[in-house]
């Protein structure tokens, strides 16, 4: 009868067996060893955070070039000893343009999904818990906001007002926050109506309480994976942006905008598209499989099946 | 379902008047205006074609003025373009547009749903992990790296297509790969997550048990049910794929309307823009409506609220 064992279960029975499982394994714990079983998905945290403290670190490090100072003397100089990725036409160290560049297109991908995340997760939570009427008109805003072709007002935006950063987490945020508030809407709806919420009630819990204790634990999970596959998005979109000049402005570079420079002048210095695209494309693929990876982690019954 | 495609089209009138004011106003409030990009032209002759075009009149009338002609579906010349009509500009960059754009998505789907179909057929297999690899590096790799890339690689070293322009069925062949890819990636991940569902079922197992090859199994019976999802993708895929076009036009000067709507909202060609933004949005809200109906129609299960 072992024959009809799947060995993945024996695997997991051998885990058990290993160490005392005295009911004390949280959704988080279990969650963890999971996600350590996921090669991919620890490769693509490790890499992040390396990518992470590179530009975090990038004004600190000595072996960096500045990436505003010009040598017209190396005008676009092919990878070579002393400038590892080669220079710009300006004769600007490439490697520090692309660490600095992440520096930009990291910070506007984070600070972008903060916005959508907390505007999100509000509107959500409380349509949700009120019900009702208010969800209903809550609702229907993001719906008639779905509909928007937004990509456009964001173009528009951008345009016609000023090209700051401040006004690109604005617009950035304002795209993505709806897909938010429904996955927290639909959360909320159908764990208010779970019988340990119910217990709570009935032992006098509070609104707060409920909310706090009771729904936001259990939200976690879903708007923590959300979260890891939005940040790719916003940078997405913001390099986006900057290719066609509406994102971050000269000096400042971000990894779409050093695309973009880098395409106009393809055919002689391909080196200058070539980094910040790997360099781009490799931190998208990154948050992408540790977003999985999460998913997988967090939510075992679409384990495996649903990626 | 009449009645419900009745209340959604009624639902359009209010959204584009909404989406029109708000650009209207958004334009209007902005710093800069129309001819300003053409260096020293006399005043006299500013304040001409600004009268000419009514610019010089109270806000509210040009407003007004705006909803009455928008309402025949006239926009005006354009600013940039004197001596056409947006309309005819709209109608043109469209058909470059929804030719680039179609290709992308016929081509997406012949290649993404097969892909999909293998990988949950051969489930955690060496196929399987390759394609799903390629399929997440497909989606991360942003369209403007790719279109360089592959203009550099088969353009500029191998000379086979040409790196722009939209002349002849050659030009096709990169910006439509450029703006295919994600779409390949992303379809096959959701034929592969809709398959492996639908291979679990007893259906299947019933079909397999009667003695059914393992071809019609698949690509007949599971294949009904697993590709839902993807069609249900297509509505959301064919809005965004708007957005990649955007880009692909820019790269491959491909005269398409987002090319158009970027260049006007440049030179602040205020006609050009409001009905490039119209126009999308309408399509958009048409197109959500169909997808809307061919599920219901697909899927009795779904039903119309």
């Amino acid at each position: 009868m072992s024959v009809a064992l799947d060995p993945r279960a024996l695997a997991a029975a051998g885990d058990g067996a290993g160490e005392p499982h005295a009911g004390r394994a949280t959704l988080w714990s279990d969650a963890w060893r999971r996600l350590r079983r996921n090669r991919a998905a620890l490769v693509a945290g490790a890499f992040l955070v390396v990518v992470g403290a590179l530009a975090i670190a990038a004004p600190h490090l000595p072996f960096l070039a500045d990436p505003t100072a010009q040598d017209l003397r190396l005008s676009a100089t092919p990878p070579s000893r002393l400038h590892p990725l080669g220079t710009d036409d300006l004769g600007r160290d490439t490697l520090a343009r692309v660490i600095y560049g992440g520096r930009i297109s990291l910070l506007v991908g984070i600070v972008g999904t903060l916005v959508s995340l907390v505007v999100g997760v509000t509107w959500g939570a409380v349509a949700g818990y009120r019900g009702g009427r208010t969800d209903e008109v809550m609702m229907r805003v993001v719906d008639v906001m779905y509909s928007l072709p937004y990509i456009f007002l964001v173009i528009l935006l951008l345009v016609f007002f000023s090209r700051s950063l401040v006004m690109l987490f604005v617009a950035l945020g304002l795209v993505q926050w709806l897909t938010m508030a429904r996955i927290v809407r639909g959360q909320v709806l159908s764990l208010k109506q779970q019988t340990f919420v119910e217990a709570a009630r009935a032992l006098g819990a509070g609104d707060r309480a409920i909310i706090f204790r009771h729904i936001v634990p259990n939200v976690l999970g879903p708007v923590i994976v959300y979260t890891t596959l939005t940040i790719p998005d916003v940078i997405l979109q913001e390099a986006f942006l900057s290719f066609l000049g509406l994102g971050v402005q000269p000096p400042a570079a971000s990894w779409g905008t050093l695309v973009a420079d880098g395409a106009r002048v393809l055919a002689l210095f391909p080196w200058l598209v070539a980094f910040p695209g790997i360099a781009l494309s490799l931190t998208l693929l990154a948050f992408n499989f540790l977003g999985d990876g999460l998913r997988d982690a967090l939510d075992p019954q679409v384990r495996r099946e649903r990626s | 379902m009449m009645a419900f495609i009745m209340r959604r089209v009624l639902l359009f009138v209010p959204t584009l008047l909404a989406i029109a004011t708000l650009t209207f106003f958004m334009m209007r409030l902005a710093p800069g205006g129309p001819f300003l990009a053409e260096k020293d032209i006399p005043v006299a002759v500013k304040a001409e074609l600004m009268k000419h075009y009514g610019l010089d009149r109270p806000l509210p009338v040009q407003y007004a003025r705006f909803l009455v002609h928008a309402v025949r579906l006239d926009f005006g010349p354009s600013y940039k373009y004197p001596s056409r009509q947006v309309r005819e500009i709209i109608l043109e960059g469209f058909r470059v547009s929804a030719e680039l754009g179609g290709w992308a998505l016929l081509f997406a789907v012949l290649v993404g749903l097969p892909l999909g179909v293998v990988a949950a057929h051969r489930h955690n297999s060496a196929a399987d992990h390759a394609a799903m690899v390629g399929a997440l590096a497909g989606v991360s790799v942003p369209n403007f790296v790719l279109g360089p890339v592959l203009v550099l690689g088969l353009s500029l070293s191998l000379f086979v297509f040409p790196p722009a322009l939209w002349q002849g069925p050659q030009s096709r062949v990169l910006p439509v790969l450029t703006l295919a890819t994600a779409y390949v990636a992303y379809i096959a991940r959701l034929t592969r997550a809709g398959m492996l569902e639908v291979l679990r079922q007893d259906y299947i197992r019933t079909a397999r048990a009667k003695g059914l090859n393992e071809r019609a199994v698949v690509w007949k019976h599971a294949l009904k049910l697993g590709a839902l999802p993807v069609l249900s993708f297509l509505g959301p895929a064919a809005a965004r794929i708007i957005m990649g076009s955007i880009v692909v036009e820019t790269i491959f000067q491909v005269p398409g309307l987002g090319r158009y709507l970027v260049n006007g909202a440049f030179s602040r060609d205020y006609t050009l823009v409001m009905g490039v933004v119209l126009f999308y949005a309408a399509f958009l809200m048409a197109l959500n409506l169909v997808v809307d109906v061919a599920y219901t129609v697909l899927d009795p299960r779904v039903e119309l609220a």
